[in-house]
């Protein structure tokens, strides 16, 4: 029962490592987006 | 391209979800280890893919120093950064399983484990240097980097085959038999993962063509900017030549 505590860990960590840096690619993907709107504004 | 693309994370999502089916219910437990086993079918398919990886980021390296090629400096960065990605995972699942089976989370000194970390720092100094150099030739020295971090990824590899280690030996090919339903859910993870991290590289490739379509209207913002500055600071009469 121990062990499988650390079996969940491994997975949760896997997915949580993945979801952060799809958060990180998001957040990217949204100011890139916002930016180019705004110089497509300005022109 | 754009076609398929809708039903790729449609298709990554299945597999993933059948991965971890196969995973945790239908693969047997292990004899000695129990249940606690059943992380090599994240932590091994993780580490394929970072190989992968960065192999492609090898290639991708070495096609940019020939042809100069802009999309394959941009496929050499996104390999780079998702097989760091991967390669973190393979770091942070090592240990969680080591610490039940051997009593320990890091084997010191250990070739295999060491290794591993190593190529985590040279690809991790890759990335920091691609995002904070302000030289005009750090794609060049990027590539140059990537071409001699890619030496440690066979190293890497067949640290359990020419050394003495305390991680264990290779699931395949290594001499010694899995049951043929642990091959299959390995196998079956390592395809999830293949499918998962093509999404992951596409869309950080989209992100990155975008990122530079960016900075060269900004560019092209402040040279109109400049030209009008210009403009407006000659003597009445005289246009700019």
């Amino acid at each position: 029962m121990n062990a499988f505590k650390f079996l969940v860990a491994a997975y949760v960590a896997t997915w949580l490592i993945h979801g952060v840096y799809i958060g990180t690619l998001v957040a990217r993907f949204r100011r890139l987006r916002a930016r180019m709107r705004e110089l497509g504004k300005g022109q | 391209m754009k076609k398929i693309f809708p039903i790729l994370p449609a298709l990554s999502a299945i597999l993933l979800i059948y991965a971890s089916y196969q995973a945790l219910k239908v693969a047997p437990t292990d004899a000695l280890q129990g249940d606690v086993y059943r992380i090599i079918y994240y932590h091994v398919p993780s580490a394929w893919t970072a190989f992968l990886l960065f192999l492609i980021n090898f290639v991708a390296s070495i096609t940019y120093l020939v042809w100069r090629n802009d999309k394959s400096d941009v496929l050499a960065l996104v390999s780079a950064e998702v097989g760091v990605v991967f390669c973190t995972i393979v770091l942070v699942t090592g240990p969680i399983w080591a610490r039940p089976v051997w009593g320990i989370w890091w084997a010191p000194g250990d070739i295999r484990l060491t290794s591993t970390l190593v190529l985590w720092l040279i690809y991790v100094s890759y990335l920091v240097l691609r995002k904070f150099s302000t030289s005009a030739q750090t794609q060049v020295m990027a590539a140059a980097l990537a071409v001699f971090g890619a030496l440690d990824v066979p190293l890497v590899y067949f640290s359990i085959w020419f050394f003495r280690t305390q991680h264990p030996q290779p699931v395949i090919g290594g001499g010694g038999s899995m049951d043929p339903r642990m091959l299959h859910t390995l196998l079956v993870s390592w395809l999830a993962f293949l499918f998962f991290a093509f999404l992951v590289c596409w869309s950080r490739y989209r992100l990155e063509l975008l990122k530079r379509g960016v900075e060269r209207a900004e560019a092209m913002e402040s040279l109109v900017g400049a030209g009008a500055a210009a403009t407006t600071s000659l003597p009445l009469g005289r246009s700019p030549r």
